[in-house]
């Protein structure tokens, strides 16, 4: 593992050290945001899973009752009856927050409240099968909503999930194990500069008591 | 500030949403069908839903709406049926998120 390019210096070893606590507190914490994060996805994106086939099922049945419609009126007299609809769906955004993630939620607004009044042509000239089918429609649109939030929700967790988790990792086999080496490295370098210059004084030391004695014996030797 | 919500399809399964009052946009062709995409997420439509058959001819123009918080593009099955592009989605998401796809085996 690659350490940083630093100078060994007393000063640098506790720059480093305090960046290593500042690492590893950054380190748990964001952990536990991807756990917390994961959890909430896995919920979330089962309910859409389920939301979604009952969706598409009940989507399913809609349309072949458009096509049942179609089969007992002229597709230009089908085309007709829809070309003012009476219906307008409005959609208002609130956002709520998962794990400091915004995600979206819809309210709808529509312009007539009353599930009947929506039919946007007379039921003289038309078929039943027709309005069974615009019914169903209908009451499909509220789910369609909470699956469209849903699968909104999951796309912008997954995103953030993706986001954390490179994070930990980054923090996890590059930074601290880097900041670890370079405080090692530190380390052993001050403490081998230590005992370089305790080694050194030895030796001054030996030579300064031997230069005495020589001085104590010529003098002896003079007396 | 009020949101809508549109359906981008041929005009065979369009034409029922047209009467529950969501704005309709039928089209047929690929180049169209993104042109018209990202016109509807720039003026205020936060769903847009597509139909299967049309978000598997355009996938980069639907993947630019992934991060984006405020317009969801939704794939739905057309009249034709559908294709599982929708789940295929959401395990693309799992993948993305956990790694692997833990939603497949069961």
């Amino acid at each position: 593992m690659a350490r940083l390019n630093v100078n060994p210096t007393r000063m640098e070893l506790t720059r480093l050290k305090k960046r290593l606590a500042t690492a590893s507190r950054g380190h748990k914490l964001l952990k536990d945001k991807r756990d917390e994060l994961m959890k909430q996805f896995l919920d979330i994106v089962r309910v859409s899973e389920k939301l979604r086939l009952g969706v598409e099922k009940a989507l399913t049945e809609s349309y072949a009752g458009f096509q049942a419609a179609g089969a007992v009126m002229p597709p230009e007299m089908l085309e007709q009856t829809f070309l003012y609809p009476k219906q307008r769906v409005g959609i208002e955004m609130k956002f709520r927050n998962i794990m400091s993630v915004d995600v979206p939620m819809y309210d709808v607004i529509t312009k007539t409240d009353d599930k009947a009044d929506i039919y946007p042509y007379g039921f003289a000239a038309t078929s039943g099968e027709l309005d069974d089918a615009v019914f169903q429609l209908a009451g499909t649109l509220e789910d369609m909503l909470r699956l469209a939030e849903m699968e909104k929700t999951v796309k912008l967790l997954a995103q953030e999930i993706e986001k954390t988790r490179r994070r930990v990792n980054a923090l996890e086999y590059v930074m601290i194990p880097q900041l670890q080496e370079t405080i090692r490295y530190i380390t052993m370098k001050l403490d081998e500069n230590e005992r370089g210059n305790l080694s050194r004084l030895m030796k001054v030391k030996d030579m300064m008591v031997e230069q005495n004695i020589k001085a104590q014996r010529a003098r002896d030797g003079l007396a | 500030m009020l949101y809508r919500a549109a359906v981008i399809g041929d005009s065979q399964t369009v034409m029922g949403f047209k009467a529950v009052g969501l704005t309709t946009v039928a089209v047929s062709e690929e180049k169209e069908a993104a042109r018209q995409l990202h016109k509807l997420a720039e003026t205020g439509y936060a769903v847009i839903y597509i139909t299967e058959q049309l978000a598997a001819l355009i996938p980069q123009d639907i993947g630019r709406y992934n991060d984006e918080p405020t317009v969801a593009v939704i794939p739905i099955p057309s009249q034709k049926g559908s294709l599982g592009i929708g789940l295929q989605g959401l395990h693309q998401a799992v993948e993305r998120a956990v790694g692997a796809d833990i939603l497949k085996k069961q």
